[in-house]
């Protein structure tokens, strides 16, 4: 037995209760430290888009674009946009695998602003979705991929990015606080995406495609975020592209924050 | 749009008579079950309480609402002073809870875990990880300090639940069955830290399935089965009541188990409880001399015992002399907790 127990512990207090800023600070603070101890999360992140950069290009660009260079010009912004809507499933497994812990309850019953563990996960959204897209964009440039707006339209493009993988994220944020097993957030979760990711104008224009697919194709919000994404990469967008872009997000986060709120607290 | 309670200190609060908890006709049901149908609670500042059920009870929804995370359909509360429904902020910020499962964060170190919650106090780096290295050592875990939490054992990873609670010292501690799952030695190590930390003027409410444990930490106890409370008083009024001296007989014959138990009720005037195989007698005998007689009588009898003891009675044999029927089965309580 140690010379110090708990009968000998002081009693401390905080010289000032913290702000609800500084509170999703330390949430976010835990999301860097996840990744820290959980490295091979990032290997999960960028290994498939890479692979399906590398596969499109050398395997399909030709055929698909004439040459490998032309068709990765085309089709890297869009794997981009893949890259942050698949990836905005972590968020949701995490906060599926806390609440199942318990951890939440822990969260919950300290005095503290309430939404700070959902602004946490917004942050490490946030990191991830800037890691994995530099890693991309990293392989993209080996490649010979070439941005022609420059570093302005790398860095607007990121910005945009961001938009699109917070407002994708509140739809896995409702799953992992519907549904303590994490696998079955990400089963449902690409079960909904998988169609929306495939059927959008991220590998191929639609005009090849049967009539009803190209209607579907046309209007899928992910085929705008990836126009948008191809316009500003290359310095063409236009404003009307990136509002188009920012619709379904905006709207997502209008329709499922209210929802979050109400199934965090109807316990 | 800042919530934060004003972080009080335990000694200066206000003083609402020397209750820490005070709870009158508290309700909460899932649905048709009525996990909790209409507890009264008074706890006071400094002790140590324990709610002994069996699973499904309603222990787990009662400390859950009084810990401010389920709202209560009933009923009302104060808890160190504060109303449970209009000041829930200032309920948490003189309570902590330790729920029924470790609510750390697995991926990261003990040493982690804690600085996470001193800086969610509002404890700043360095006030931070100086509690946290304080709370480790006294919880004998500054060896560990460094290691990722899915790596700790049962044992381990309890105390340092407890200490994670302990960031600011809490007017209430929660502890929702603090040994369900530890060995007998974490178990031991687990119960001298709640004595530890009662003796620091900490009030602490814990929940527990298991009588010895009760009767081993509580100053008063009160028994909830099916949503409400059967019993309360200290350990020794409900043994008075209940009673302690327990015989436990095992018979080598169980054809011979009818005439066995005719003799001892007609010795004791007690219920003679049989278990479910067959074999088993349980009655409540007074004093040791008397149990030594009754087993003398029985082998007089001719009656051939296999196995005999004397303990306290199980949590089954208090149900049986609160209420006169069994606990609720442990699977049909476990629907209930999974309802939840």
């Amino acid at each position: 037995m140690s010379a110090t127990s708990p009968a000998m512990l002081t009693t401390a207090r905080p010289a000032r209760p913290p702000s609800a800023a500084s509170n999703a600070l330390v949430f976010g603070w835990r999301a860097v430290l996840k990744f820290r101890h959980v490295p091979e999360q990032l290997f999960d992140l960028v290994m498939t888009p890479i692979m399906f950069t590398l596969l499109f290009t050398f395997v399909f660009g030709g055929a698909l674009a004439g040459s490998p260079d032309d068709y990765l010009q085309f089709f890297l912004p869009g794997i981009l946009v893949q890259t942050v809507v698949f990836n905005s499933v972590y968020s949701g497994m995490g906060l599926s695998t806390d609440l199942s812990k318990g951890l939440f309850d822990r969260f919950r019953s300290l005095p503290i602003w309430q939404l700070s563990p959902f602004a946490g996960l917004m942050v490490g959204d946030v990191l991830r979705h800037l890691i994995a897209g530099l890693i991309i964009l990293g392989i993209g440039l080996i490649l010979g991929f070439r941005p022609e707006a420059g570093v302005s339209g790398v860095v607007f493009s990121f910005l945009l990015l961001f938009a699109i993988g917070f407002g994708t994220g509140w739809i896995f944020i409702v799953l992992g606080l519907l549904i303590r097993t994490p696998v079955t957030v990400m089963t449902i979760g690409f079960t909904v995406i998988f169609p929306l990711v495939f059927a959008s104008n991220i590998m191929v224009q639609p005009e090849t495609m049967p009539g009803w697919l190209q209607a579907f194709v046309v209007n899928n919000p992910v085929s705008h975020m990836t126009t948008a994404l191809r316009g500003l990469m290359a310095g063409t967008a236009t404003g009307g592209e990136v509002l188009l872009a920012l619709v379904a997000p905006v709207l997502l986060t209008v329709l499922l924050s209210p929802v979050t709120l109400w199934l965090y607290r109807r316990s | 749009m800042n919530q934060s309670a004003p972080i009080e200190d335990v000694s200066t609060a206000k003083p609402n008579g020397f209750l820490a908890i005070s709870a009158r006709g508290l309700k909460r049901h899932f649905g048709a079950v009525r996990a909790v149908d209409g507890i009264d609670l008074d706890v006071p500042r400094g002790m140590i309480f324990a709610i002994l059920g069996p699973n499904g009870a309603g222990k787990t929804t009662l400390i859950r609402m009084l810990a401010t995370l389920l709202r209560p359909d009933g009923g009302s509360a104060r808890v160190m002073g504060h109303d449970l429904i209009a000041e829930p902020q200032a309920v948490r910020g003189s309570i902590a809870m330790t729920g029924q499962f470790a609510s750390l964060d697995e991926d990261l170190t003990a040493r982690e875990n804690l600085i996470l919650l001193a800086r969610l106090w509002g404890f700043r780096g360095r006030e931070a990880k100086a509690r946290a290295d304080e709370l480790l050592d006294a919880f004998e875990l500054a060896d560990a300090a460094r290691r990722q939490v899915k790596n700790f054992s049962g044992g381990m990873r309890r105390r340092l639940d407890i200490a994670a609670s302990l960031i600011v010292t809490p007017g209430v501690l929660f502890l929702d069955e603090p040994t369900t799952g530890l060995d007998p030695k974490a178990r031991q190590g687990v119960w001298r830290m709640i004595r530890d930390l009662a003796k620091t003027g900490v009030t602490v409410l814990l929940t527990t399935q298991y009588l010895e444990e009760a009767d081993q930490l509580a100053a008063r106890i009160a028994v909830i089965d099916q949503g409400r409370k059967i019993a309360e008083g200290t350990s020794r009024e409900l043994k008075a009541e209940i009673g302690s001296g327990f015989l436990h007989v095992a018979l080598a014959e169980a054809s011979e188990i009818d005439r066995a138990a005719t003799l001892l009720e007609e010795r004791f005037g007690n219920t003679v409880q049989r278990s479910a195989e067959g074999a088993q007698l349980s009655v409540m005998a007074g004093t040791a001399r008397q149990a030594n007689e009754a087993l003398s009588a029985l082998m007089a009898a001719g009656i051939e015992i296999s196995d005999f003891s004397m303990g306290s009675p199980s949590l089954d044999e208090v149900f049986f002399a609160l209420t006169g029927t069994p606990a609720d089965s442990a699977e049909q309580g476990e629907q209930k907790e999974a309802a939840q």
